[in-house]
C-alpha cells in the first residue's frame, strides 16, 4: 500500500529514461515515485535533439535495443498527446565521394541483415528526398525507421500518462540509499526526508555514477560534451534527418578528440537543429568556437541554402557514457533491489522506451522485451 | 584575420556607452592599447543616444542632462589611440588557445568574436584578441506582460525615449507612461517637452519607499535633484503621477485607444473595482532595466541577485568579475545610471592598466573612485529595492495573455507546464512551452517567465547560459578561424583530426560551479 512516504519503486531521475521506466512500471500496476533534484527533463534530455535513430548503429546489442524502441515509440505516439511532436520522418545519410559511398554500402548491408530497412539512393535521386541538398554528393542511404520527438515534452507526457500511480517529487535530491540487514534496498534518503520502497531505479543519467556510489558500487558513467546549433525559424527546408557518413564513425569511436559531423534536421516549430559535436572535457560548459565552426561549416556544406541563415543559440549537453558505449540496464546483483537505467550516451531519447519496458519487466518478474545481458550493470567491476 | 596588425590589444572594451567610453579613454590615457567595440554607428550607448547626423538636430543636448560629460569623453576619444570599432555585434567572448599558441595551456588571451553590419547581418566575422576585457554592455528594459500589451501603440518606455533621442519621433500624441522605476519620470518629462500630451504617469511602487533608505538618499543629493527637475517639468506640463497603480489592460482593436489603470495593493495585486479608463493613443511602459550580462555568464562569471529580481555580475572592489582578466562596469554590475557607469569604467581601466602594465595604480585616484562608486552603488541598490515588482503582479494576467510574444505562449500554457508537466524554473518552462525560444531569446519575456516559474520566490540563478549574445549567420560561424585542417565530411575523417586542441579549452578560469 502506498503512503506519502512509500512506493513500490523509486525512480531517481526525471529525464526521458526515468520517465519511460515510470510509465511502464505504472502500466504494470506498480506505484512509482519519481525523484529529481531539478525539474522534468532538466539534464541531458533537455539538451537533446530527440533523435530516434537506427541508421547510426552497427549490428549488435544497441541496434537491437533501438529497434525495439523504435517500435515502442511508434505505439507511444498513438497513446501520448501530439505535443510530443513524434515525426516518423526517416533519415538520410549521405556520402561525399565514392569511397564514402562504398563504406556506407558495407555498413548498410550489415544493418539489413539485422533487420533494418536501408535503401540506397543514387546521387541523381538525392534531391527528390531533400531538394536543398548540395550538388556533387556521391549518394546516400535512406532509413525510413528513423524518427524524432521533442524530448522534454516526451518525458513530461510519459510521466503524466503514468497517471495516479506516478508521483513526481521534483527539486528533491537523493542523498543516500536506505538498506536492510542483508544490504537490500529499502528506500532513499533525501534532503526532505526518507522515502521507502523495495526497489530503486538509477535513471540519473550523467550522475548515474554518483547514485551507484551511494550504494557502494562502481558504475563508471562519464560525461561527453556536445554542442547543438539552433537556427532562426524557417519553413521546411530540411525534411529528414540528414547527416554525413562520418557520424557513424564518431559514435563508435572512443577517441577523446573533437569529432563533428553535422546532423541537420528541421523541427515542427521551425528552427533547424545542427548537431552534434562530441568531446570528453568533463562538465566544462565553455563555448568552443572550433566546435561551432565545424558544425556550421558542415551544415552549410550539406545545405548551402543555410549559409545566410542565422544561428539563434547553441546549447550544450553532457551525454552519459560508459567505457564500452553501451548503457547499463537491469538489476544490479551486487545490491538487491537496485536497478540501473543509465549511460545511454547520445541515444537516450531513442533507447528510453525499450529500457523502461525492460526495467518494468524486471520489477514484475516478466520476460524482458529483448536480451539485456549485454547491458549488465556489473560488467565493469573486476569480479564480473 | 582582420585587425591582426595591432593585435593583440591590451584591453578590449565591449560597449561604447558611458562605462565603456570612460574605460576605453582612461585606459588609453594610461598607456594601454585599446579596442572599443559597439553595435551602434555612434558612441554614447542608450543614455547618450544622439540623433542621426542626417536629421540635422541642432541641440541634441536639449533632451539630455549631463551632456557635457559625454562631449568630454567624446573629445578625449577623438584625441586618443583607441581603435573604435562601430557596427560590431559581439556574439561571444572566449578564452584560450584558438590559435594553438603556446600549446595546451593556451595563450591566455581573450578572443572577442563579432559580426559586422548594421544589424549583424554582415558576412564578415571579426575576432579581436586582447589581454583583458571590459564588459560594458549596459542593460535592457524589463517588460511584464498584461492583457493587450502586444497591441500596436504599446512601446517600451526606454524605447520611447530612444525613438525620441535618436529619431526625434514621438510614439503618439497622447502617451500614458507606466510601469515602475526612475526612468518613467525622465521619459514622461522628455515626451512632454517634445510636445506630447501625457495623460498620466502610472508608477506601481510608491516613491515614499525611498524614505526607507535615508542614508543612500542623503549621500546622493544629485539623485534627489534629478527627481526634482523631472518633477518640476511634469508639474509644468500638468502631468498627473499615479503611484501604486498599474495599467492592467489596453483597449483598442487595431491600435491603442485607451488603457485601464488599476490601484495595486502592497504586493502589486490589483484592487478590485478601482479600474479607471484613460484615453490615449500610445502607452510607454517599462519595469526597470535588466543588466545585459550574457557574454559574462557564458564564461561562468558569478552573479548576484538584486532586490528587484534581476541579476547583475558579482564584482570585486576593483570591478573585476569572478573570472580573472574579465572586468565589468556600469549597468552590468547593477543598474545605477550614467554617472556611476563612468566612474566604474574609469576604475576598471585603472586596475587593468596596473595588471597589464605591471605597475601599481595611483592609490589616491583608486581610493577616490572607489569611495564615490560605493556611495552611488548604495543608491542604485536602494532604487532596485523600491521598484522591485510585487509578488502579486501575475494576478493581472489572464490565461490567454501572451507572455512570450515571439512564440505566442500564453500565461495559461506556462501555468500548465508548471502545474502539470513538471517545470520548476525558466529553463524547463522554456523546454516545455517554447517560451523564450524565439527571436528575442527571452530578453522580452525572460523575467516574467522566471517569475511565474518560481511563483514569485527569489530570483533563480541563471541556470542557462546563452552563448550567443546576438544571432550569428551560419556563414560567419563557418568562417571562424580554425586549425588549418581540411573539413572532414567523409568516413574516417574526424578521428584523424590533428591535435584535438579544442578539447583542452578548459583553462583554470573556465566555468566554476557547473551542475
Amino acid at each position: 500500500m502506498l503512503t506519502r512516504n512509500s512506493a513500490d519503486v523509486i525512480v531517481v531521475g526525471a529525464g526521458v529514461v526515468g520517465a519511460a521506466c515510470a510509465y511502464y512500471a505504472a502500466r504494470s500496476g506498480l506505484r512509482v515515485a519519481v525523484l529529481d533534484r531539478g525539474s522534468v527533463a532538466g539534464g541531458t534530455t533537455g539538451a537533446g535533439e530527440g533523435n530516434l535513430l537506427v541508421s547510426d548503429k552497427e549490428p549488435g546489442p544497441e541496434l537491437e535495443l533501438s529497434k525495439v524502441s523504435a517500435e515502442l515509440w511508434r505505439k507511444l505516439s498513438e497513446e501520448l498527446p501530439p505535443d510530443i511532436e513524434y515525426e516518423p520522418k526517416g533519415g538520410l545519410v549521405v556520402a561525399s565521394d565514392e569511397a564514402g559511398m562504398a563504406a556506407l554500402r558495407d555498413f548498410a548491408s550489415g544493418q539489413r541483415r539485422a533487420g533494418v530497412t536501408a535503401q540506397e539512393v543514387p546521387a541523381d535521386r538525392l534531391r527528390e528526398l531533400e531538394p536543398h541538398l548540395a550538388a556533387g554528393l556521391a549518394g546516400g542511404f535512406h532509413y525510413p525507421q528513423d524518427a524524432q520527438v521533442m524530448p522534454a515534452l516526451a518525458a513530461a507526457h510519459l510521466l503524466r500518462a503514468g497517471g495516479d500511480r506516478v508521483r513526481l517529487r521534483l527539486g528533491e535530491e537523493v542523498t543516500g540509499l536506505l538498506t536492510g540487514a542483508s544490504g537490500e534496498i529499502r528506500g532513499v534518503r533525501t534532503a526532505v526526508g526518507e522515502l521507502h520502497a523495495p526497489y530503486v531505479v538509477n535513471a540519473a543519467g550523467t550522475w548515474g555514477g554518483e547514485i551507484a556510489r551511494l550504494a557502494h558500487v562502481a558504475l563508471p558513467v562519464r560525461p561527453r560534451r556536445g554542442f547543438v546549433l539552433v537556427t532562426e525559424p524557417l519553413p521546411r527546408v530540411v525534411r529528414r534527418k540528414v547527416y554525413a557518413a562520418d557520424y557513424v564513425a564518431d559514435v563508435a569511436s572512443g577517441s577523446a578528440a573533437l569529432q563533428t559531423s553535422a546532423v541537420v534536421e528541421g523541427t515542427p516549430a521551425g528552427p533547424v537543429l545542427i548537431g552534434a559535436s562530441r568531446e570528453r572535457v568533463g562538465y566544462d560548459r565553455t563555448l568552443s568556437p572550433e566546435a561551432l565552426r565545424r558544425l556550421a561549416a558542415q551544415a552549410t556544406a550539406l545545405f548551402p541554402v543555410l549559409a545566410g541563415i542565422r544561428a539563434m543559440r547553441t546549447y550544450i549537453g553532457f551525454r552519459p557514457y560508459l567505457p564500452d558505449h553501451l548503457p547499463a540496464i537491469g538489476p544490479d546483483p551486487r545490491v538487491p533491489g537496485l536497478l540501473h537505467a543509465c549511460g545511454h550516451e547520445g541515444a537516450g531519447i531513442g533507447l528510453a522506451p525499450a529500457t523502461g519496458l525492460a526495467i518494468a519487466r524486471s520489477l514484475t518478474g516478466g520476460e524482458p522485451p529483448l536480451d539485456i545481458a549485454p547491458f549488465r550493470p556489473e560488467r565493469f567491476s573486476p569480479a564480473a | 584575420m582582420p585587425l591582426s596588425a595591432s593585435e593583440p590589444y591590451d584591453l578590449a572594451v565591449i560597449g561604447a556607452g558611458s562605462a565603456g567610453l570612460a574605460g576605453a579613454v582612461a585606459g588609453s590615457e594610461l598607456g594601454l592599447s585599446v579596442a572599443l567595440l559597439d553595435t551602434s554607428a555612434q558612441t554614447g550607448g542608450q543614455f547618450y543616444r544622439a540623433p542621426a547626423p542626417t536629421l540635422g538636430a541642432v541641440r541634441p543636448e536639449a533632451l539630455h542632462h549631463d551632456w557635457s560629460a559625454y562631449t568630454d569623453l567624446r573629445r578625449r576619444l577623438a584625441r586618443s589611440d583607441v581603435r573604435h570599432l562601430p557596427g560590431h555585434h559581439v556574439w561571444s567572448v572566449t578564452k584560450g588557445d584558438e590559435e594553438g599558441v603556446g600549446g595546451g595551456a593556451g595563450d591566455g588571451l581573450w578572443a572577442v568574436h563579432a559580426v559586422t553590419g548594421a544589424d549583424g547581418s554582415g558576412e564578415r566575422p571579426v575576432r579581436v584578441r586582447a589581454r583583458a576585457v571590459l564588459l560594458a554592455t549596459g542593460a535592457y528594459e524589463r517588460q511584464l506582460p498584461f492583457p493587450g500589451w502586444m497591441l500596436p501603440g504599446v512601446v517600451g518606455a526606454g524605447g520611447a525615449q530612444a525613438m525620441l533621442k535618436s529619431g526625434l519621433v514621438l510614439p503618439g500624441r497622447h502617451v500614458v507612461v507606466a510601469g515602475s522605476g526612475p526612468l518613467l519620470l525622465a521619459v514622461a518629462s522628455s515626451l512632454a517637452a517634445a510636445g506630447a500630451r501625457v495623460p498620466a504617469v502610472v508608477e506601481a511602487s510608491g516613491y515614499l519607499r525611498y524614505a526607507r533608505y535615508p542614508r543612500a538618499l542623503a549621500t546622493n543629493p544629485h539623485k534627489a535633484a534629478e527627481a526634482l527637475i523631472h518633477g518640476a517639468a511634469l508639474l509644468r506640463h500638468r502631468v498627473r503621477v499615479r503611484v501604486r497603480s498599474a495599467v492592467t489592460e489596453v483597449h483598442g482593436t487595431d491600435r491603442v485607444e485607451a488603457v485601464t489603470v488599476t490601484r495595486l495593493d502592497r504586493d502589486w495585486r490589483p484592487v478590485r473595482g478601482t479600474g479607471r479608463r484613460i484615453a490615449c493613443d500610445a502607452l510607454a511602459v517599462g519595469h526597470g532595466l535588466v543588466p545585459q550580462i550574457e557574454l559574462a555568464t557564458a564564461l561562468g562569471c558569478a552573479t548576484r541577485p538584486l532586490s528587484d529580481g534581476t541579476r547583475a555580475l558579482a564584482l570585486d572592489g576593483l570591478q573585476e568579475t569572478s573570472v580573472r582578466g574579465l572586468w565589468a562596469a556600469g549597468e552590468t554590475g547593477g543598474v545605477g545610471g550614467a554617472q556611476l557607469a563612468r566612474l566604474e569604467g574609469e576604475l576598471a581601466a585603472v586596475t587593468v592598466a596596473a595588471r597589464v602594465l605591471g605597475r601599481p595604480a595611483h592609490g589616491g585616484r583608486v581610493r577616490e573612485l572607489r569611495r564615490r562608486r560605493d556611495r552611488m552603488r548604495a543608491f542604485a541598490d536602494a532604487m532596485a529595492a523600491v521598484h522591485a515588482p510585487g509578488r502579486g503582479w501575475p494576478r493581472w494576467l489572464t490565461d490567454d495573455t501572451d507572455v512570450c510574444r515571439c512564440e505566442e505562449v500564453t500565461a495559461g500554457r506556462i501555468r500548465e507546464a508548471i502545474e502539470d508537466l513538471g517545470a520548476r524554473d525558466a529553463r524547463s518552462v522554456k523546454l516545455l512551452t517554447r517560451a523564450g525560444m524565439g527571436w528575442c531569446q527571452g530578453r522580452m519575456c525572460g523575467s516574467a517567465v522566471a517569475c511565474l516559474a518560481t511563483r514569485g520566490h527569489t530570483a533563480e540563478p541563471p541556470a542557462e547560459r546563452r552563448p550567443f549574445a546576438t544571432p550569428v549567420p551560419l556563414s560567419a560561424l563557418a568562417a571562424l578561424d580554425g586549425p588549418a585542417a581540411p573539413l572532414a565530411t567523409e568516413p574516417g575523417g574526424p578521428a584523424d583530426e590533428p591535435g584535438g586542441r579544442t578539447t583542452t579549452a578548459s583553462g583554470p578560469d573556465a566555468s566554476p560551479g557547473d551542475g
